[in-house]
């Protein structure tokens, strides 16, 4: 018997839209480059807010843009959230952030540098600041039915192990969470090369079938505008060959392990796009690490399972990344990243269904309120997916 | 203990699933799909997470891993040689 059922539940914070977190973060988030500093300034002032500084949102336009506002409003509806502090360079920007997340109705303000500089916005920014953490602290976790917690999955760093024991684990865990009604997701499109068909043949309706392809042959076109090679070193990466990986069909056969054997792909989203009901959904992704991750978060994700073989460190400033790795090597050489240690699959000292109980066992105490190895470490990688250059 | 694992028994290539196998080794394997054993001599070192050939293999043969299509052999591979990016490449892009 695994260790969920429909029963089983999990502490959670619910926010005022119904959505169900496991972390209580304040984040200052900058709507773009130039506002990091000042953000960064806000979250150095009052303990218990968390910034999150990236390098865009100046000149985007057309679908790059629509982007980068999804992802940002995402990033700040996200149930692990419990209020916002958006800055940006100028007013008009800042409010579109400010009411996208105003939407599920909780804390949010936004403030504009310009016309005031660093010094008064900071100032400003830091008495909301103090406000949302000390409102946000007083917060309780509330037991919540396991079919409220949306779980992701990207793998990095892959290798051999991770299509062996790793992804399979994911994947076992994945066909208890499907039967459970979670919302689940997938993508990294390009490294589905090569089992495409499998993932097609999984997909519910013959129209998310072809949602699907759409999402795939989209990103093949991209692939074969741009490239100079046949990817070699990027896809699979030098990484992934050093850990014994030779073909992106290899590579891509191990990655779909993640998504188990019996749940079938209800739908297709596009990035950062929020799905709309429980199942499992593909998103159109990129395939690194912090990229699809941040994607993961801005969707609304709550917990996310990381296989890896070589050793990817990532984390994520708002998305628990809980690691996952089944290559003895590389558990003796970096464990203090890994969350859940799998190795014991590839010498049949364990089966499949106590490898994902083991997996599904770390995601109830992580949600419940365990820090992961990478938020223990500090990972907190947050990177935006860019279409095209900058007007 | 078990040196390499395959996923399905149509494969012709396996999962090195140990440090330390050098040429000359015996292997113990395990077709994970089928929970069946194999083994194989290994010709060469092969790192962990590397893969071992389970048969002889010509250029323009296909690899099969998963019971499924990897990409194809450029190179003359040996049952227990090491097979990697020097004899096999990719099919797509």
């Amino acid at each position: 018997m695994s260790v969920i059922s429909k029963d089983t539940t999990f502490l959670g914070y619910r926010r005022e839209n119904g959505r169900i977190g496991v972390r209580n973060h304040v984040i200052v988030l900058p709507l773009d480059d130039l506002s990091n500093a000042a953000a960064e300034a806000v979250a150095h002032n009052i303990k218990g807010a968390l910034a999150i500084p990236h390098p865009y949102g100046r000149l985007q336009f057309g679908a790059d843009l629509e982007l980068h506002f999804r992802t940002l409003i995402g990033a700040g509806c996200n149930p692990n959230v419990a209020a916002v502090v958006v800055i940006g360079i100028e007013d008009g920007w800042t409010k579109k952030v400010v009411d996208g997340i105003a939407a599920t109705g909780k804390p949010v303000v936004g403030y504009g540098i310009e016309g005031h500089g660093d010094h008064d916005t900071i100032l400003r920014a830091s008495k909301s600041a103090r406000e949302f953490v000390q409102w946000a602290s007083e917060k309780q976790r509330e037991v919540c039915p396991i079919s409220e917690l949306w779980v992701s999955t990207k793998c990095g760093e892959s290798d051999t192990t991770s299509g062996c024991g790793a992804n399979p684990t994911v994947g076992n865990a994945f066909d208890k969470l499907y039967e459970t009604g979670n919302t689940l997701v997938f993508g990294e499109t390009s490294e589905i090369t090569g089992g495409e068909q499998i993932v097609a043949q999984r997909c519910r309706t013959p129209e998310v079938r072809e949602r699907f392809m759409f999402m795939f042959n989209r990103y093949q076109d991209m692939i074969n505008r741009h490239k100079t090679t046949d990817l070699s070193e990027s896809q699979p990466t030098k990484g992934n060959i050093a850990g014994g990986l030779t073909t992106i069909e290899e590579k891509a056969l191990g990655n779909i392990q993640k998504i188990g054997r019996k749940c079938l792909v209800d739908g297709v989203i596009d990035k950062a796009e929020v799905p709309s009901g429980p199942g499992l959904w593909f998103m159109d992704s990129s395939s690194a690490a912090a990229e699809m991750v941040t994607l993961c978060a801005a969707s609304g994700y709550a917990v996310h399972f990381f296989p890896t073989g070589q050793g990817n460190v990532i984390g994520n400033p708002i998305l628990p990344v809980i690691k996952i790795c089944a290559n003895p090597r590389t558990v003796r050489l970096m464990g203090e990243h890994i969350d859940v240690d799998t190795s014991g699959l590839l010498q049949r000292e364990i089966s499949l269904e106590q490898a994902g109980d083991q997996l599904l066992g770390c995601m109830l105490r992580t949600a419940n309120g365990r820090l992961t190895a990478a938020e223990a470490l500090g990972h907190r990688e947050f990177v935006l997916t860019r279409l095209y250059e900058s007007a | 203990m078990i040196h390499f694992v395959l996923h399905d028994a149509k494969d012709t290539v396996a999962v090195v699933v140990v440090e330390n196998v050098k040429a000359g080794m015996e292997l113990n394997g395990w077709i994970m799909d089928e929970d069946k054993s194999a083994s194989i001599l290994a010709r060469q070192d092969i790192p962990i997470g590397h893969k071992v050939a389970l048969q002889d293999m010509e250029p323009g043969d296909t690899v099969w891993k998963y019971g499924i299509d990897m990409g194809k052999v450029v190179a003359p591979i040996k049952a227990g040689e090491h097979a990697h990016v020097h004899n096999i490449k990719t099919k797509r892009w």
